[in-house]
């Protein structure tokens, strides 16, 4: 048969059925949504966006790159180009272990896995411990981005409220609890205790005692994600869970991606050795090993210059960011509204009358070009519909300033028509300062049942 | 051979709805042997068009400015031919509350409403009325931006108290918005393609969501969280009925090549219909090109008929 055969057509029947009969049931919950399909617009150039949470690169200086290249070149071009070993190369170990030691941590080299940046963490971590129903206690809001995959490995995570004082470790002893009377025990608890995104607010010092005490005394794993630690803009460090700890709960997870560059995508976990194992293989399946390249830039960079001179310059521009910001929501947020004042990181958590739902006025504010995230992002169970994430380390602060104006003119517009369609006195005063904000504030969050409408403040 | 261009993403908040329907199409007129220029929409439009000269554009734009004769009439004065209903039945279609007010008008079963802009809240003191709108139309109540095309912005008030919020999110997306009695039971789309006898509807396609107790913006286009129907299993009659409904609404709207026509079937078997789409979605998940295929018509075969009769109507139309 040496005729030519024409392949058969293909097919365009049954697309649909033809690949979700293939799909996994853990798909059914990897989900987009219209909170994505929103976001999607939200990169146009012409929108002010404060809803990404990323660090501001163009601080970094491009001769300093072009010598780390450099180095590189000349030193390891031919290993920066191969494969290297699955838990990290030992030269990047060496700078790990050097910036855990700024923040009062000692782990060995043999303790770390480097990793494809923090998000890998979060996802070997839940790969390792995490059977279908399984229960991960999380802060409530949380990362939006541990979301989809505490998500896709079908865990069920249950949310512990917070204050200005970070995780309620008090409400977590009480799920913990009312956990136990149902046979069941969490794998383990995540929580951003400095800084946390999105919420800004960061764990006191008491309740870091606390919480690794209960995580001893239950025996709970749990892991502490830490990438803003070292963006600190007032106040007295605290130690990270994993110092106090000293690694027998804690899993520790870093990453070079706020305090050097979230491109090269670089992080690392530190975790108790049979954990460390898993985790390893885990790795070792997923994509074999981290990018050598990225692994030598960091350490060429280390020998090169000081690294907490860059974090240093950071924590300069990111105050001022901050208080611009804060400035900002004094003055252009209606006094409905209330926000978190934080002390580091990258997040400021606005919480706006339980009428106003984020995601619908991020459709309307996408009309005049902002964007910031919406609340419900944070949460798994439902909560978080009134409340947005800003963050102030992406833009300057002529723009941060204008993105606030722009989303607090939304605001009220959004205030007024309620306060019209419910007969009560329009309560937004343009002239009133916003209200006093202090450390101690509470972080607000959303509670289903509540209908609190205010009185007019006139 | 044709030079296709086909206009997807913009600015609307179905941007990455209509990228999806839109990288759809382009492959399968590749497959049909067209030549493809795909452009995301956006302030250049006109002048890619110009530079393009394309043969005939293939609108596969949802939301604002796509369906809503916008672009349409852009194409019109560039006499370029274009997919779809024209520039009139976009402005209808869109229009919910137009659309409503045209239906009743013709006697086709639509659920009771009420239309009302932010002007009449603030200017006319139309909150006054929500007591008794509410009484009218029984709770729970549906209430919806006028001129979105999705589920966006679309809320339930079960109770009056509810009825406020569900205002500020339904105007975040539309100055004009409409409350509108819900109608429970179960969630139908006819879509309607014309052929040589005129326009003919394709099988009823039945939505049931899996999850959640309302057929939402994600479950609408996401694989695996709707479960559809096609044919929907309809009692002896409804079937006819429903697809009756669609063809008097594709040509009460008139609506050119195809649309899709969304119902409700309630409990007592009534249908009502709530809204006509004059650009349904085209993506992996979508309504209309479900329905084709389980009327023996292919993804290619219906883009290639859509495509035709853009350009028989443009050969026919008056110099």
């Amino acid at each position: 048969m040496s005729s030519p055969q024409q392949p058969p057509p293909r097919s365009t029947s049954r697309d649909l059925e033809r690949y979700a009969r293939l799909f996994a049931s853990r798909t059914r919950v990897m989900t987009s949504s219209a909170m994505r399909d929103l976001m999607a617009i939200t990169a146009r150039p012409e929108v002010i966006s404060l809803a990404g949470g990323l660090p501001d690169t163009s601080t970094f200086p491009p001769e300093t790159f072009a010598s780390v290249t450099a180095k590189i070149a000349e030193e390891s071009c031919a290993k920066a180009l191969q494969y290297g070993p699955t838990d990290g190369l030992d030269e990047t170990k060496g700078c790990i272990a050097e910036v855990m030691a700024a923040e009062g941590m000692h782990a060995d080299h043999e303790d770390m896995v480097v990793t494809t940046g923090g998000q890998q963490v979060i996802d070997l971590v839940t790969k390792t411990l995490i059977d279908p129903g399984d229960v991960i206690i999380a802060e409530g809001p949380t990362y939006p981005g541990a979301v989809p995959v505490f998500n896709a490995y079908q865990a069920d995570v249950v949310q512990v409220d917070m204050d200005s004082d970070g995780m309620r470790v008090d409400l977590l002893e009480e799920t913990l609890d009312s956990l136990e009377r149902e046979g069941r025990k969490p794998k383990f608890i995540y929580t951003v205790p400095s800084f946390q995104n999105p919420a800004g607010v960061t764990m006191s010092l008491p309740r870091r005692r606390r919480l690794v005490e209960v995580a001893n005394q239950r025996e709970l794993l749990v892991l502490e994600d830490n990438p803003y630690g070292l963006l600190r803009y007032e106040g007295d460090p605290l130690p990270p869970l994993f110092a106090l700890d000293g690694g027998v709960y804690v899993m520790y997870l870093g990453t070079f991606s706020k305090i050097l560059s979230p491109g090269i995508r670089l992080g690392w976990v530190v975790a108790p050795p049979p954990v460390l194992e898993k985790i390893n293989l885990g790795k070792q399946e997923a994509d074999l090993c981290t990018s050598t390249l990225s692994q030598l830039m960091v350490q060429a960079y280390f020998e090169q210059a000081d690294w907490r001179d860059y974090v240093g310059s950071l924590t300069e521009i990111y105050r001022s960011r901050r208080d611009s910001m804060l400035d900002a929501l004094a003055e252009h947020f209606p006094r409905e509204a209330e926000w978190t004042r934080p002390a580091g990181g990258l997040f400021i958590w606005a919480t706006l009358p339980s009428y106003i739902d984020t995601t619908d006025l991020l459709a309307r504010a996408l009309r005049d070009n902002v964007a910031f995230v919406p609340g419900a992002a944070a949460f798994l169970d439902g909560r978080g519909h009134s409340s947005m994430r800003l963050n102030f380390s992406g833009c300057d602060e002529d723009r941060l300033r204008e993105g606030i104006r722009r989303i607090g003119e939304v605001i009220k517009e959004q205030v007024a028509l309620y306060s019209t369609l419910t007969g009560e006195v329009a309560a937004v005063k343009v002239e009133v300062p916003g209200t006093e904000i202090e450390g101690g504030r509470l972080v607000e969050l959303p509670r289903r049942p509540a209908r609190s409408r205010r009185a007019g403040g006139a | 051979m044709s030079r296709i261009a086909v206009l997807k993403g913009g600015r609307s908040l179905e941007r990455q709805v209509s990228l999806r329907s839109g990288a759809r199409v382009e492959d399968a007129l590749e497959r049909l042997g067209h030549d493809v220029v795909g452009i995301d929409v956006g302030p250049d439009l006109i002048r890619r068009l110009r530079e393009e000269v394309p043969d005939a554009a293939f609108v596969a734009l949802h939301g604002r400015n796509g369906e809503d004769g916008t672009v349409q009439e852009l194409l019109e004065i560039l006499g370029v031919p274009y997919t779809g209903s024209g520039v009139l039945a976009c402005t209808r279609a869109t229009d919910k509350v137009l659309t409503k007010h045209l239906l009743l008008e013709a006697g086709i079963p639509t659920p009771a409403f009420f239309a009302f802009t932010q002007t009449a809240f603030r200017e006319l003191g139309a909150a006054e009325m929500l007591p008794a709108i509410a009484e009218r139309l029984d709770f729970p109540i549906v209430v919806k931006p006028s001129g979105q095309g999705s589920a966006l912005g679309i809320k339930f008030a079960r109770t009056p108290e509810d009825v406020p919020a569900a205002l500020v999110a339904a105007f975040s997306y539309d100055a004009r918005v409409l409350l509108e009695r819900h109608v429970e039971g179960r969630d139908l789309a006819v879509s309607v393609l014309d052929g040589a006898g005129g326009p003919e509807a394709l099988p009823v396609v039945e939505a049931v969501p899996r999850e959640e107790d309302f057929y939402d913006f994600e479950a609408r286009y996401e694989i695996g969280r709707t479960g559809f129907i096609c044919p929907a299993e309809l009692a002896p009659g409804t079937t006819e009925r429903a697809q009756g409904l669609a063809l008097a609404c594709h040509r009460l709207l008139g609506c050119y090549a195809f649309s899709r026509v969304d119902l409700m079937l309630d409990r007592h078997g009534e249908l009502y219909v709530l809204e006509a789409n004059p650009i349904p979605g085209l993506t992996d998940t979508s309504l209309l090109p479900q329905a084709a295929e389980a009327g023996g018509i292919d993804f290619d075969q219906l883009v290639g008929r859509i495509l035709e009769l853009a350009l028989e109507r443009a050969a026919g139309a008056p110099a």
